[in-house]
């Protein structure tokens, strides 16, 4: 198959993963509910994994909406300045590179939870919220400047989606941010229970979706914007 | 259902820790990271130097966003095309729709809305300047 | 109302905006209603707690996950809030009624106000509540488990719905209303024209609830996709899991545009933003645009559910399997994906052009055909069965025949030429209501009737259920056809009085129908007092008593807290029907299964008390009060956290005890199935 199934992802579970051969309907809450799901009640993660990513899904539509606003006032700069005018390249190459790592770092404690190293897991936790850190710090740096120059959300409606598109990114980093803190004194204090273990996997998806929305972000923000 | 971690009891996608090494987890992280790192730099190359002709660089940069999301979603989302990962990809294809129609929709609609706009005054004193 | 507050001038920090002078001392209406309710709940809430209700109604309810209490209470708010917007409507036909030539009673300022209310109550707090309230109470029982997926975001969700309710009624004694229409439409809701606190209750009463229903979403299509009865494959579902299914789909596309264009209108009225302002760039359609983007998923949101309903009672009371079951789940999910292309619709008139409006509008037509595969599905249930005229059955008749009429001049305005004349006049107001209370009242009404007796052990009073009926029928009509007529003459919706001769005997008449609505209202309120009065003539004994077809009608009525004593296993459609035929057949009840000990979700107060400080946080926000703002939303992080950091989540029953119940269940089951055995003995 894929490189995916040479590093040992997606297993497929070896007999019948499909239920073809109509097994049982007896339910025994088996972890994976293949087979037009006639084995009964999913597992807990399962559970909690498919309802998370349903959430995430919802907020990428809702991420959507803003973008759609972007790409309708991109051009309505009032007679201020457009994007290119604005944008610094290094800044944002290295929020992105900020991010990046930091989903890096992200997937480091899912690795290290898996084994249950509870030191690996908090370095690597650490890691990811300080990188998070530096990339709202930046973040923060840039709107501040915007503003002091007279180029704040209140100056047009393109600045306007911009600050409101970009803000709600680095809203939800900073909700990240602060879930990632409680998550380490959580795995501290109670230890790799599963529901902890469970919390850590939704929080390992959330990051991980943070900076998807990050690619499309600065591609359609900053580098499209760029070119115009 | 009780609360203990059964042996199997994974999410969609994620293996069990004794199903492979540590390394090979984290080579698979590695990959995902070295990938999307050059496609990043791509971008970036692509709006700051020459190297594409001007008119093309929108749809190229379309492409390399999509490729470094399909990326996130391989390497570290665990979306895979087997038979325990239906619902998420079903769910994730619904959710692309959703977005292609709403940005498309908008965006559409929009723009010949705004075509079919008088110019606001400001705009028609300058043209007549 | 008190007078706009044009120029702001936040004399006192400590409380914002907020002085003695929101409270509408000077105008009698509001003073009086609001007088009234507030007497009302206080006599209420002493009652509860000097009868020492207290207790139980905090251990039982308040603090419950379980989704048939949860249910139970989403269906008590929104006949609250039924009653609270038909209030509103009363007021609005009988000012019409009275307003040709005249200046009615109610001041435009307060006439806006009633009908942006009327609008806003009726369908994100007595439709959207009575729709997942019977999703909530029915689902999980139907598929064969014991809970949603997330029981105690299920409760959250209830009470951030609550509290938008709370809000919007709120804006009656402390403040006003917004006054622009259900939807606000900038640059009027923005605070150039607009700067009171009316727009500011109706955003966050939304955004507040609005997270409530996008959770409740996530929660079942979770439920529904992973947790089902074993050998529950996904066309061995019942037809309402499937609707329900559909419409929290729905719910999770087409929440988030809601939340981020509310979101946009927030950011403009309160840090100055440009998105739909008339300077700096901004774009007024660009809010219609996305606001309709929603608008449209969520009626969907509404009437699917309704569709799923009335599947569950004609098939019971015809007696007859669903006919065309495959053809049924592919009408749903087509209606599921096309309601996401459709929008536009909804503004025709403004200004795309001939192009985009005749792809919507083709499309627009095209998703009526997933609704007509469903109406002869359900006409060819009916034929050939032994139909029984039970109060859910009539509701369901009437929906056919009311629904289709609502339909049609619906896809009339589907027609972009014809939609030039008629947008925005009396025959788009009487379209749609046509089709919400035909299709999701009406559907309402036959669930509540139909799974009364599963919730509460008896049954509604049959009589007074028909009463309640035939008003509600005859006045829909009395009612809205003339409405029909006048917009067809030209009248516009929202008028707060008009001159034209033309219209007067049509807005009479509908005036009268009202009365009859009024009437209807009240035969309902009499049933259900009725019926508690005699609930012991009333009593379900075994549980099923309609000769149900699907799984919630194998529990004893109420059902224990964990639903099934065993999981049922599948075999096939109709799995209730199945056993109940083979017991009837075999003359004997399956084998009393191996009892074990269940684990059942602990209650929660984290879904009560978030709810009391998004309360907080909201009336803060509208009020300008930000400290409280800080506080409230520091206050709500820390219950999360608190909730987060609990060790035990779950309790035991143990196995004598479900032994205890499961065997009382069977006992009453053995009887029935004694006293109705057929005859010429076993097969």
């Amino acid at each position: 198959m894929s490189a995916a199934d040479a590093l040992g992802h997606g297993h497929a579970r070896d007999v019948d993963p499909y239920l073809l051969g109509r097994g049982g309907g007896h339910g025994s809450g088996q972890a994976v509910a293949t087979g037009r799901g006639a084995g009964g009640p999913a597992s807990k993660t399962v559970v909690v994994a498919y309802g998370f990513w349903l959430f995430l899904l919802s907020d990428i539509v809702l991420f959507s909406c803003l973008f759609a606003a972007h790409a309708v006032l991109q051009t309505a700069t009032a007679d201020g300045p457009a994007g290119h005018e604005l944008f610094k390249p290094a800044n944002i190459a290295i929020e992105t590179a900020c991010l990046l790592v930091s989903s890096f770092t992200c997937g480091m404690s899912a690795v290290a939870c898996g084994v249950r190293n509870l030191v690996w897991t908090q370095v690597a936790l650490l890691v990811t919220g300080l990188l998070g850190v530096a990339f709202l710090a930046l973040e923060a740096n840039d709107f501040a400047e915007l503003v002091a120059q007279g180029f704040g959300p209140q100056r047009s409606a393109f600045l306007s989606s911009f600050f409101a598109v970009v803000g709600c990114h680095g809203l939800h980093v900073s909700a990240g941010l602060l879930w990632l803190g409680t998550m380490m004194a959580q795995i501290v204090v109670k230890g790799f229970r599963a529901d902890i273990l469970r919390r850590m996997l939704c929080f390992n998806l959330f990051w991980h979706v943070l900076d998807i929305i990050w690619v499309a972000l600065f591609t359609i923000v900053y580098l499209i914007g760029e070119g115009r | 259902m009780s609360d203990n971690l059964d042996a199997g009891d994974v999410a969609a996608g994620f293996a069990e820790p004794h199903e492979y090494t540590v390394w090979e987890d984290i080579q698979g992280y590695l990959f995902g990271l070295v990938l999307a790192a050059l496609l990043t730099a791509a971008s970036f190359y692509a709006v700051y130097t020459h190297l594409i002709w001007a008119p093309a660089i929108p749809i190229a940069l379309a492409v390399l966003a999509v490729a470094q999301i399909g990326v996130h979603l391989v390497f570290f989302l665990h979306l895979t095309t087997a038979p325990d990962n239906t619902n998420n990809v079903l769910a994730l294809a619904f959710g692309v729709l959703i977005v292609a129609l709403i940005i498309g929709g908008s965006v559409w609609i929009m723009d010949t809305l705004n075509d079919r706009m008088m110019p606001s005054m400001d705009h028609i004193m300058q043209m007549q300047r | 109302m008190p007078p706009p507050f044009a120029q702001q001038q936040e004399r006192n920090n400590v409380f914002g905006k907020l002085t003695w002078d929101a409270v509408p001392w000077s105008q009698p209406i509001p003073l009086v209603a609001g007088g009234i309710v507030i007497a009302a709940v206080l006599a209420v809430v002493l009652w509860v707690i000097v009868r020492g209700y207290l207790p139980y109604l905090w251990n039982e309810w308040i603090t419950s996950v379980d989704h048939k209490r949860i249910g139970v209470m989403y269906l008590l708010l929104a006949l609250l809030m039924l009653l609270r917007g038909f209030i509103d409507a009363l007021m609005m036909r009988s000012q019409q009624a009275l307003a040709y030539h005249a200046a009615g009673y109610l001041p435009p300022e307060h006439f806006d106000q009633i009908f942006s209310a009327h609008g806003t109550i009726m369908i994100f707090f007595a439709a959207m509540p009575l729709v997942i309230g019977l999703m909530n109470l029915v689902v999980p029982l139907q598929l064969g488990v014991r809970d949603v997926a997330f029981p105690t975001l299920n409760s959250t969700s209830f009470w951030l719905t609550a509290t938008g309710a709370l809000l919007v009624n709120l804006s009656l004694v402390i403040g006003e209303f917004a006054r622009t229409g259900w939807l606000p439409y900038p640059p009027l809701s923005e605070t150039t024209y607009l700067p009171g606190v009316g727009v500011d209750y109706y955003l966050w009463a939304l955004q507040i609830s609005g997270v409530g229903t996008l959770m409740t979403g996530i929660n079942f299509v979770t439920t529904i996709l992973k947790i089902r009865a074993p050998g529950m494959t996904y066309m061995r579902m019942p037809m309402f899991c499937w609707t329900a299914l559909a419409a929290n789909l729905l719910i999770i596309a087409a929440f988030p545009v809601l939340t981020a264009t509310l979101a946009m209108l927030i950011l403009d009225r309160y840090l100055g933003f440009h998105f739909f302002t008339n300077e700096a760039g901004g774009n007024m359609m660009m809010f219609i645009n996305l606001i309709w983007a929603w608008g449209h998923p969520e009626v969907y949101i509404l009437v699917l559910p309704a569709f799923g309903i009335f599947s569950e009672v004609i098939s019971t009371f015809s007696g007859k399997p669903l006919f065309g079951y495959r053809s049924m789940v592919a009408a749903t999910l087509f209606i599921c994906l096309v309601s996401f292309t459709v929008w536009l619709h909804h503004f025709f008139t403004m200004g795309a052009g001939g192009d985009v409006n005749a792809v919507f509008g083709i499309a627009t037509s095209i998703i009526a055909v997933g609704t007509g595969v469903k109406v002869y599905n359900w006409m060819f249930t009916m034929y050939g069965g032994r139909i029984r005229y039970a109060t859910p059955m009539l509701w369901s008749v009437g929906f056919i025949v009311t629904f289709i009429i609502g339909g049609m001049t619906g896809v009339l305005l589907a027609v972009p030429p014809a939609d030039f004349q008629l947008h925005n006049s009396l025959f788009l107001v009487a379209h749609f209501h046509n089709v919400i209370i035909g299709g999701v009242l009406f559907a309402g009404f036959a669930g509540i009737t139909y799974w009364f007796p599963k919730a509460f052990g008896f049954r509604l009073h049959e009589g007074w259920g028909k009463v309640a009926f035939w008003c509600a029928l005859i006045g829909f009509y009395v009612t809205f056809v003339p409405l029909y007529i006048a917009g067809l003459l030209g009248m516009t919706r929202r008028l707060q009085h008009y001159e034209v001769a033309a219209w007067r005997p049509w807005v009479l008449i509908a005036g009268i129908g009202i009365i009859i609505l009024l009437v209807g209202a009240i035969a309902q309120i009499i049933q259900l007092v009725v019926s508690i009065r005699q609930r012991d003539a009333l009593r379900d004994e075994t549980g099923d008593p309609w000769d149900g077809r699907s799984l919630e009608w194998a529990t004893a009525s109420p059902p224990p807290a964990f639903n099934f004593a065993v999981l049922p296993n599948v075999g096939g459609e109709e799995p209730y029907w199945q056993i109940k035929q083979r017991a009837i057949e075999s003359q004997q009840m399956a084998p009393e299964p191996a009892y074990k000990a269940i684990e059942v979700p602990r209650n929660s107060p984290t879904g009560f008390i978030t709810a009391f400080f998004a309360t907080i946080t909201g009336f803060a926000l509208i009020w300008h009060i930000w400290w409280l703002v800080a506080v409230g939303i520091a206050a709500a992080y820390a219950v999360f956290v608190w909730f987060a950091w609990r060790d035990v989540a779950e309790y035991e029953i143990p196995a004598e005890e479900v032994a205890r119940i499961d065997r009382a269940r069977r006992a009453a089951r053995q009887q029935w199935l004694a006293a109705n055995a057929p005859a010429g003995g076993p097969a």
